[in-house]
């Protein structure tokens, strides 16, 4: 946040020492901080709806970039008074003159530690009013912060990859995928690309690609008859020993451990503790880490969940039986170097509808772009060939 | 220049309230301005539309524009212009408020916003659920994320705000898509979900809050209708509950506390409040804390469509996708006639014809008899692709969009 707070000043400075314009340059960044000041509960719309004016009516499109600068560091409510400015402007312009400042645009966007999503918003627009841009930008771009961009550089591989399985060319097509697959972040994009290797006889270890965690201390259940148990504390909030047992909603309970083979990282609770409802679970892990990192500690289930990482509280929902999706609630913390200790505590309701029984949750540990992290004692990617490729393959034996 | 700024905002502001000011009564006739109409009754006045229409062959199509998103949000017209919403990328995290001429569907302007809330959905729905709402000069769009932006009519923001910025844990994952409305100089939007569950007045021209009430935390689709009759009371319906509140403070006057239907949203015409609860209730409030029960019909149960009120007859159309019609005095079935698939958008009346649309892109259009005795299929036509919104109309058109498409639907 710092970095691109820096980096906006740093190209407001730019701007305004530029020559006869740094008096408008002034005036424009003064809208652009009352922008950037909004808060919730519409704290500073006051101004800010006056500054929006302003800069829509005085900016000219050589101030996009300056007024995309402004996303640096931003929050994401001042990221959409000054989004809505910028297309404005640029709306403007194009309507008028058909053109941009596609120069001053792309420069904008080769400075990786600008906003991402100002990034993107710079490139759409350079893509508007120049067709040939995507075909000049986005191969670049399959490392790139902004996952939109990065997306469409994973898009274009993907082609080439298929191009070449048409060709018959099954080593390069799957070179190829392999490449798409290592720069791939979205959930739709990942499975085109494993499918189409497992079809080419090269599956893809999802667990290990993703960073699911697999393996788990297990206890419960708990009580959680009326909702009560999601804020109710038991014994594993407190201490985790794995070898005392519990007085739990069913009996004792003890840790027991578990490994899921499910290839997205899935832990059935109604399997691994016996089927109950009204009840909470938990789920530990120990995770490994060569260093110190920010991660991100991502977690999908349809239950009621919490995630502590070192004994921090990172997410938490209280929502039962409302959908579920890979990486539903993100939850950012640090890990130490050295050991961590992961805990999830998964809530199930008492309601007896049929779409209401599950009790699973699945989570990963990942990069703020979505780039697995491992543990540092995770033995390595594991690809299990689908049955049927299996059985064909020990037929061919 | 820090002091010119400042004198310049003032004159600015008081600028804007004068306007304001004007806008409040700035509604056009013909303007359809929110989910179900100005009078949230599905009822137009006016030219009739076109009975028959054809997609494949152009027949009484004015115009169909392609749109960027999702939505099963409806249109709303207002000033000349139509006004969509939608939703789109892999993450349904993009936000598009779109607007047209009326007269040849040419993009006037678009603005995009990112997704601050939750964008997680059943697949069938789409961030884009919930339709915009105008106060004739100033655009409200709202998404399932609860992201809230105001535009004028020209496309530039007046304010933007995220509820689940401010409120994290509010957030449906199943996806929201209850509408906001406005009273008076004060927008409604209900957000009701497991979490930070809240319905909140927002002051139209800043965006401000003027009062947030808690609701229960129990999903709820339906969306909050201001009582007729200018009465400076707006409705809330959840799962368990109709209530009414003052559009100033939203301080509670009355309550129903009987379950009602978590997405159909109630209708409020004359002094009468009808609520999908036991079948269909209709409420007299009074002033007393509750409101008296004028009758219920237990074979009046709506499906997600709305009711719809036109005079002295309601119509219903019930999860099988039968179309009832009964008197609004006490409830009494007088016609059925059974449409075709399933129904998810609210029908419009204007004059002695329905238009309803199913999820197949199938319009149907129903002649209703004078005399009100009888209702019978009388044309229609297929568009081509899914449709959960809601036909808004405007003129003699109707204005209609899919995942895909908007269409004006007009007498050539």
């Amino acid at each position: 946040m710092r970095t691109l707070t820096a980096i906006y000043l740093a190209t407001l400075v730019a701007a305004a020492i530029s020559g006869p314009v740094s008096a408008q340059a002034a005036e424009l960044d003064t809208y652009v901080q009352s922008l950037r000041k909004v808060q919730p509960e519409g704290v500073g719309h006051r101004e800010a709806s006056y500054a929006w004016g302003q800069l829509v009516e005085q900016a000219d499109a050589e101030s996009l970039p300056t007024i995309l600068a402004g996303m640096d560091g931003a929050g994401p409510l001042a990221e959409n008074w000054l989004r809505a400015a910028v297309d404005a402007v640029a709306e403007k312009q194009v309507q008028k003159t058909g053109k941009l400042p596609i120069d001053r645009l792309e420069k904008f966007l080769a400075h990786t530690n600008h906003n991402p999503k100002a990034r993107r918003l710079a490139y759409e627009w350079i893509a508007r009013v120049d067709k040939d841009a995507p075909e000049r930008l986005i191969p670049g771009m399959l490392d790139d912060p902004s996952l939109e961009l990065r997306r469409e550089a994973v898009a274009r591989l993907v082609t080439a990859a298929e191009s070449s399985a048409k060709a018959n060319d099954n080593d390069q097509s799957k070179a190829t995928y392999r490449e798409a697959l290592v720069a791939a972040r979205d959930l739709d994009q990942v499975k085109a690309i494993t499918e189409a290797l497992s079809a080419l006889n090269a599956p893809v270890d999802l667990q290990h690609h993703y960073g699911f965690v697999v393996d788990w201390q297990l206890i419960g259940p708990f009580d959680n008859r009326g909702g009560k148990g999601f804020n109710a504390i038991y014994p594993p909030e407190e201490q985790i020993d794995l070898a005392t047992s519990y007085e739990g909603s069913a009996g004792s309970v003890s840790w027991q451990q578990h490994h899921t083979d499910h290839e997205y990282g899935e832990v059935n609770l109604n399997k691994a503790l016996g089927k109950h409802m009204g009840v909470a679970g938990y789920a530990m892990a120990v995770f490994e880490s060569d260093r110190e990192q920010p991660v991100e500690l991502r977690i999908g289930s349809e239950n009621a969940n919490k995630v502590w990482l070192n004994g921090e509280k990172l997410s938490e929902a209280e929502a039962y039986h409302a959908n579920s999706a890979i990486d539903q609630y993100v939850g950012r913390g640090t890990l130490k170097k050295g050991k961590n200790v992961i805990l999830v505590k998964i809530c199930q309701d008492e309601q007896t509808v049929d779409w209401a029984q599950n009790w699973v949750f699945q989570l990963r540990v990942c990069d703020s772009t979505g780039k697995a992290v491992l543990a540092k004692d995770r033995g390595p990617a594991n690809p299990k060939p689908k049955k049927a490729e299996a059985t064909a393959s020990a037929d061919a034996n | 220049m820090e002091h010119s700024l400042v004198i310049h905002r003032m004159i600015a502001f008081a600028t804007l309230l004068v306007v304001c000011a004007v806008a409040v009564s700035s509604m056009r006739a013909e303007d359809w301005p929110q989910f179900r109409g100005a009078h949230s009754n599905s009822v137009a006045r006016g030219k009739q539309p076109p009975s028959e229409w054809s997609d494949a062959e152009g027949k009484n199509i004015a115009w169909k524009v392609k749109l960027p998103g999702k939505g099963p949000s409806s249109p709303i017209v207002v000033g000349g212009k139509v006004i969509v919403t939608a939703s789109s990328g892999i993450n349904q995290d993009r936000l598009h408020v779109l607007c047209f001429d009326i007269a040849d569907g040419h993009q006037l302007w678009e603005r995009q916003f990112w997704a601050t809330g939750r964008t997680l959905s059943h697949p069938s729905s789409a961030n884009a659920a919930p339709t915009p709402a105008s106060d004739g000069q100033l655009i409200f769009a709202f998404y399932s994320s609860n992201d809230l932006a105001c535009l004028d009519l020209d496309g530039n923001l007046k304010w933007f705000r995220g509820l689940a910025h401010d409120y994290p844990a509010a957030g449906n994952d199943v996806g929201m898509s209850s509408s906001p409305v406005v009273v008076g100089d004060v927008l409604v939007a209900q957000v009701e979900c497991q979490g930070d569950s809240f319905g909140t007045g927002i002051d139209t021209l800043t965006g401000e809050p003027r009062w947030k009430v808690a609701r229960p935390r129990e999903a709820s689709w339906a969306s909050p209708v201001g009582m007729s009759g200018n009465t400076g009371i707006v409705l809330l319906q959840s799962p368990k509950r109709l209530s009414a509140h003052r559009i100033t403070d939203g301080q509670q006057v009355w309550d129903y506390a009987i379950a009602c239907d978590a997405i159909s949203s109630p209708t409020s015409v004359g002094d009468t409040v009808f609520v999908a609860s036991k079948g269909l209730t209709a409420l007299k409030p009074g002033n007393e804390p509750e409101p008296e029960t004028l009758w219920n019909a237990q074979n009046l149960q709506p499906g997600a469509a709305s009711t719809i009120v036109d005079g002295e007859r309601l119509y219903i159309i019930n999860r099988a996708g039968v179309l009832n019609c009964a008197t609004t005095a006490d409830g009494k079935p007088t016609w059925r006639v059974r449409l075709e698939g399933e129904f998810w958008g609210t029908p419009v009346i204007v004059g002695d014809k329905m238009y309803a649309f199913n999820k197949a892109g199938k319009g149907l259009v129903v002649a209703i008899a004078a005399d009100g005795s009888k209702g019978e299929l009388a044309g229609g036509g297929q568009l081509d692709g899914e449709i959960q919104s809601s036909p808004a109309v405007a003129n003699g058109a109707i204005y209609i969009r899919s995942d895909a498409h908007l269409w004006k639907i007009a007498a050539e």
